[in-house]
């Protein structure tokens, strides 16, 4: 019994840092890719058409 | 586990994210170079003009390729992490772990994802080409990308055939539905630079999303060792 509430715990904190990592994952690419700042858009803009992100 | 999707993550981002970085510098940039001349107005393609296909352009501009290379790595960084994040979502599920060969599969399923599924109906845009309101089309490639990450997701992992049509739909939705598109045609730039940046960008981008996927199974599987002695 224990060692079955210990497995599925230990699996909930697993996913919960598979869910975290893709949100971070998430949030990167937002802001190097799609977040509209003039200083991040002119630094990126070669990148972000180049990988097909709309731009402009 | 959460340190180890981030370690593999920085590592094949960064690699990845440096090959894709100098494969668009040597194939896309020169294309988005020439572009922007059309954009600028420097050159322009109505009736009447004939323009040399081959300008000359500064290939070489050490501030602006750096920053290039830079976000390349940062962006391909921020894919890796959620690759890895997937992979091993996978692995918990089948209990089976991701060679470094089904690690490039998963690549280009990622490559299917954010590259090619959006360009169906949002084809990578070369500066000086009409589009749609700029916030309305990243709200439509986000959405686009969600969609077909969990329909492919659908059909990679599920046995049953009807589930398989729920995942060829949720694909296909995003399209149906239809991308913004400009209310007129005011791009200034030929349609031959235009093609040749959206068949470059998408080659450029299915090759360092297949190395992607590769270095991402490489990094996870030795960082899983290294946790699990």
């Amino acid at each position: 019994m224990t060692a079955i509430v210990q497995s599925v715990s230990q699996s909930k904190s697993q996913l919960l840092s598979i869910a975290f990592a893709a949100i971070l994952g998430l949030l990167i690419i937002y802001i190097a890719g799609h977040a509209q700042s003039q200083m991040l858009h002119e630094a990126a803009h070669d990148v972000r058409h180049a990988t097909g992100f709309p731009c402009h | 586990m959460f340190s180890r999707i981030m370690v593999s993550g920085l590592f094949s981002g960064a690699l990845g994210g440096i090959i894709a970085g100098f494969l668009q510098w040597y194939f896309v940039q020169p294309v988005l170079l020439h572009s922007e001349l059309y954009e600028a107005g420097i050159l322009t393609h109505f009736v009447g003009t004939s323009n040399s296909a081959h300008p000359d352009l500064e290939y070489i501009q050490p501030m602006r390729d750096g920053l290039s290379l830079i976000f390349s790595m940062l962006i391909y960084t921020g894919y890796a992490i959620i690759l890895i994040a997937a992979m091993l979502l996978r692995e918990q599920e089948s209990e089976t772990n991701i060679t470094f060969h089904q690690g490039i599969i998963w690549g280009v399923s990622g490559f299917f994802v954010v590259h090619l599924a959006p360009a169906i109906s949002l084809p990578p845009e070369v500066p000086g080409v009409a589009t749609a309101e700029l916030q309305l089309r990243q709200i439509w490639w986000f959405a686009t990308t969600l969609l077909t990450a969990g329909g492919l997701w659908i059909i990679a992992f599920t046995e049953k055939g009807s589930r398989f049509i729920i995942g060829a739909a949720l694909i296909l939705a995003p399209h149906i539905i239809g991308a913004p598109e400009p209310d007129i045609f005011t791009g200034p730039a030929p349609t031959e630079i235009g093609a040749l940046f959206a068949s470059r960008a998408l080659g450029i981008g299915l090759i360092s999303w297949a190395m992607l996927g590769g270095l991402s199974a490489f990094f996870l599987k030795k960082e899983t060792m290294r946790a699990t002695p």
